[in-house]
């Protein structure tokens, strides 16, 4: 059973004095996410990311389309307590203190009274917040506030958690925190969808990544996947006191630093670089074909279409 | 969804139920308060007081003191109340509040005067409000009218009836009865055709529908008096002639004094009584008559007003 | 199902607490205790009087402004501030979420009455010097303000599942002061024949009824109330309470929050 299963999931707001004006947010989304992957959703802002998150929370309805979170119907009541939500820039009670935020959301999320204080404490302690537990959420800066935004998302051991950037606004140290906890909840066997527009997260810890723009899905795939198609180069690293000129004229990049080479060379000229090497008794340190990096097939999403098909895995 | 729809539906339910017993409940609520009101409205009996609270707003509070007046007038009478004792107090704010809303003097002008059942019986306070009304308004001819009414119907004053007309009679924009009223007052002002047009001319000029229902009794009450004094007189001349009292008003057809039997207002023939007086047959049916009625001086309840008296 | 009710209407309360909500009470104190003295002056017929009317009158007044400021606080701000995404993703239901707003804000507003209640019977025995049995009364008076406080609340409510702050606390403010006037209205419609005396009529009863709630004078003057005049009263108030409530739930059902 595929944890997340969106089928034509499609959203068109109203806008204007008379809500006459239609405004496209997303265009009908099919996607899957099986249970345990770690799911990266790119986009720039305003590229549908938060409006996909709402409607699966059930906090926006759907104009047409359905998805279903582990198996259940969108709506149905026993999705919320296998779920976790981190919204963007989260705001929370301004006048509660760490602590009796989380067992407000404990409450509510159904934990049974014996446990609470014990999950309650254990979660501080996790997200490293035990410190200021009771402190008034209104004097915590931005990245404990997004600790405390993880920590009620994961409070209740959910089995799918949705973030929605949870990297916004923090430092790199706490952006390496997340990026360990987002690691810890795989581990755990817990599946994980979080929308960013910071490609190298994504590139590190996702499975499976999907790129959206315009409320458009533009490619699904593992990173290997999208960034597989290679530019029909090699890249060839040697050891030589000096470039052979049969390279040279071969070569449209090469570049020498001390004694170590870097050529770029076509595919096609792969063996014949080869026989030059061989022949000028060179030592061949590498041989690697060049990929697109993620960054490149991301931007070229972004591309208006029809200049970059999109590409399904 | 499901679970969402039925929500959806409780919700409806509840709103739609709790709407319709909020509505009985109010009127439940209605039933028991409406003494509170008056009594409410009249802990605040000072015209300026009001004028300063209402942080400017007097049109309004004028317009809601006056509605509370004819609901209070209404109430008393369908519960048959004898008590009106508010309404001079109401009309009085009102007036206070906005000197220019004219539809309380013409009602103070009505029912403030005559006596209870019908009225409030305070024909000074009434007078007292038309005078003011007059000061505030100075160019209304309804105002004239009303104070004219006031004196003929119940001071019986006729000359000053006779000045108001008068005045009202030489504004600019007036009624076309008003020199007429006036010139009538002079000479003929205890006869029937006076006060007849003067009813008549309430009856006309003015919309409220208490007022033209007062106005319509009155004019009834006068035909049947008209009836007996001329019937009475027959019956005079009926003993001269015939040296003794007739049996019953057939005896007056007999001779050829009246032609067919005459009715009242209402329908029912009139009776002569033993002593010779003429009476209707049912005078709850026909307030304000001066003559006719059963019980012996035509005192008691139905005392009438607006009637001239006896030739 | 209950139990997140009621996990929702304590933490309105507590909100509301720490967000010094009940601050007011020091202005009110200030306020009744300066009339108290003051009034110490006066004969001493109408020292009861005036201290029960302004100390009735300001309970009221302070509490529809507290009333109409908690009930667009503590709901439209958490819709336009997203606090209520990460409790909506729980299994709390919208209308749970509602209900127990409501009950929240309304434990408030008792509990800021009944402190108010309490400055105004110390005020009446500093100026009295000793209670009486009619002082009986001002307490009825005083359940009638929180019965009123009942339906300004549910209207905040209302108002706030569609609408912005600012509009929703005009909107309420507007049909306290026509709710005031209702009764007149109703009377108005009455004289007024025809379709028009009929939508006016309708009009008038849809509007919330508060003329009946106010016995501020009467307790001023010792009127007994009658024993019905109470219970259609609450139920007045509850049945109303219900209904925006109900309202409140259905617009909140459907509502997309951007």
């Amino acid at each position: 059973m595929a944890a997340i299963e969106i089928l034509d999931l499609e959203k068109t707001y109203m806008v204007g004095f008379w809500r006459k004006r239609p405004k496209l947010a997303l265009r009908p989304l099919r996607l899957k996410v099986e249970e345990g992957e770690v799911f990266g959703f790119l986009g720039p802002n305003g590229a549908g990311k938060t409006t996909t998150l709402k409607l699966l929370m059930g906090l926006v309805s759907p104009t047409s389309g359905t998805a279903r979170i582990l198996g259940l119907e969108l709506g149905d009541p026993r999705v919320s307590s296998q779920i976790g939500f981190l919204p963007e820039q989260p705001y929370f009670y301004d006048h509660l203190t760490a602590q009796e935020l989380l067992t407000y959301y404990a409450q509510l999320s159904g934990i049974p009274d014996r446990d609470r204080s014990s999950r309650v404490a254990l979660m501080l302690k996790r997200m490293g917040v035990e410190g200021s537990a009771d402190v008034q959420l209104r004097k915590f800066s931005k990245g404990m506030l997004q600790r405390v935004g993880l920590a009620q998302a994961i409070l209740h051991n959910p089995k799918v958690v949705f973030l929605d950037e949870p990297m916004s606004g923090l430092d790199p140290m706490g952006r390496r925190e997340v990026r360990e906890l987002i690691q810890e909840l795989r581990s755990e066997g817990k599946t994980v969808f979080f929308s960013t527009h910071i490609l190298s997260d994504a590139e590190a810890l996702c499975d499976r990544v999907a790129v959206i723009h315009q409320g458009e899905l533009r490619g699904v795939g593992t990173v290997a996947n999208l960034t597989s198609r290679s530019k029909g180069t090699v890249e060839i690293i040697f050891c030589a006191p000096k470039v052979p000129s049969a390279l040279n004229a071969i070569s449209s990049e090469t570049r020498a630093s001390g004694e170590m080479v870097n050529a770029v060379i076509s595919q096609e000229q792969q063996e014949t670089v080869l026989d030059i090497l061989r022949r000028e008794r060179i030592r061949l340190i590498s041989l690697t074909q060049v990929r697109t990096s993620l960054e490149e097939f991301y931007v070229e999403q972004l591309r208006p279409k029809g200049t970059g098909a999109g590409v399904g895995a | 969804m499901n679970s969402s729809r039925r929500v959806s539906a409780v919700a409806s339910i509840v709103l739609l139920a709790s709407m319709a017993c909020c509505m009985v409940t109010l009127q439940a609520i209605d039933r028991l308060r409406t003494r509170p009101v008056i009594q409410q409205s009249l802990y605040l009996r000072s015209g300026k007081l009001l004028r300063r609270l209402s942080l400017g707003y007097t049109g309004l509070l004028a317009d809601v003191y006056w509605t509370r007046a004819v609901q209070y007038f209404g109430y008393q009478h369908h519960r048959n109340s004898n008590d009106f004792r508010l309404l001079a107090p109401l009309l009085q704010i009102t007036t206070e509040l906005d000197p220019h809303l004219i539809p309380p003097y013409q009602f103070g002008a009505n029912f403030l005067a005559q006596k209870p059942p019908n009225g409030a019986g305070m024909p000074n306070e009434a007078l007292t409000l038309m005078k003011y009304g007059i000061e505030h308004n100075p160019d209304n001819w309804r105002l004239y009218y009303n104070l004219g009414f006031l004196y003929y119907t119940e001071f019986k004053d006729y000359a000053k009836a006779a000045d108001a007309f008068t005045a009202g009679a030489k504004l600019p924009v007036t009624n076309g009865f008003m020199p007429v009223l006036a010139a009538r007052m002079a000479q003929h002002a205890g006869e029937f055709d006076t006060a007849r047009m003067l009813w008549y001319t309430t009856y006309q000029s003015i919309n409220d529908g208490a007022i033209r229902d007062n106005a319509v009794k009155h004019l009834a009450a006068l035909r049947v008096d008209e009836d007996i004094t001329h019937l009475e007189e027959l019956v005079q001349k009926y003993r001269a002639q015939m040296k003794r009292q007739p049996e019953s008003i057939a005896d007056l057809e007999r001779v050829g004094f009246i032609h067919g039997m005459p009715t009242d207002p209402n329908g029912k023939p009139y009776r002569l009584a033993p002593d010779g007086r003429i009476e209707v047959e049912d005078s709850e049916l026909i307030p304000y008559i001066t003559k006719g009625s059963p019980s012996s001086n035509g005192s008691s309840a139905n005392i009438a007003s607006g009637t001239p008296t006896a030739p | 199902m209950n139990s997140r009710i009621a996990f929702v209407a304590f933490n309105t309360f507590r909100e509301a607490v720490r967000d010094r909500v009940l601050y007011n009470l020091i202005a009110f104190a200030l306020l009744i205790s300066a009339g108290a003295i003051l009034v110490g002056e006066i004969s001493i017929d109408v020292e009861r009087l005036v201290v029960v009317n302004l100390g009735l009158t300001a309970v009221s007044l302070f509490g529809v402004v507290i009333a109409i400021f908690i009930g667009i606080g503590l709901v439209s701000k958490e819709i336009e501030k997203k606090t209520l995404y990460t409790v909506l993703s729980r299994p709390v239901r919208r209308w749970e979420f509602v209900v127990g707003k409501f009950f929240g804000l309304t434990g408030t507003l008792i509990v800021n009455t009944f402190f108010m209640a309490i400055g105004v019977f110390l005020a009446l025995l500093y100026v009295a010097h000793r209670l009486q049995p009619s002082d009986l009364s001002v307490l009825t008076a005083l359940y009638f303000i929180v019965l009123e406080l009942l339906i300004v609340v549910a209207l905040a409510l209302f108002f706030s599942s569609f609408s912005t702050p600012l509009m929703s606390a005009v909107f309420t403010f507007a049909l306290f002061v026509i709710g005031s006037l209702a009764e007149d209205l109703r009377g108005f419609a009455r004289i007024i024949s025809g379709f028009t005396g009929i939508v006016a009529s309708g009009m008038a009863y849809l509007v919330p009824n508060f003329s009946a709630f106010n016995i501020i004078n009467q307790a001023a003057h010792g009127d007994a109330v009658p024993g019905r005049m109470i219970l259609y009263n609450t139920l007045y108030a509850l049945l109303y309470s219900a209904m925006a409530i109900s309202g409140a739930v259905l617009i909140f059902q459907r509502r997309n929050l951007k």
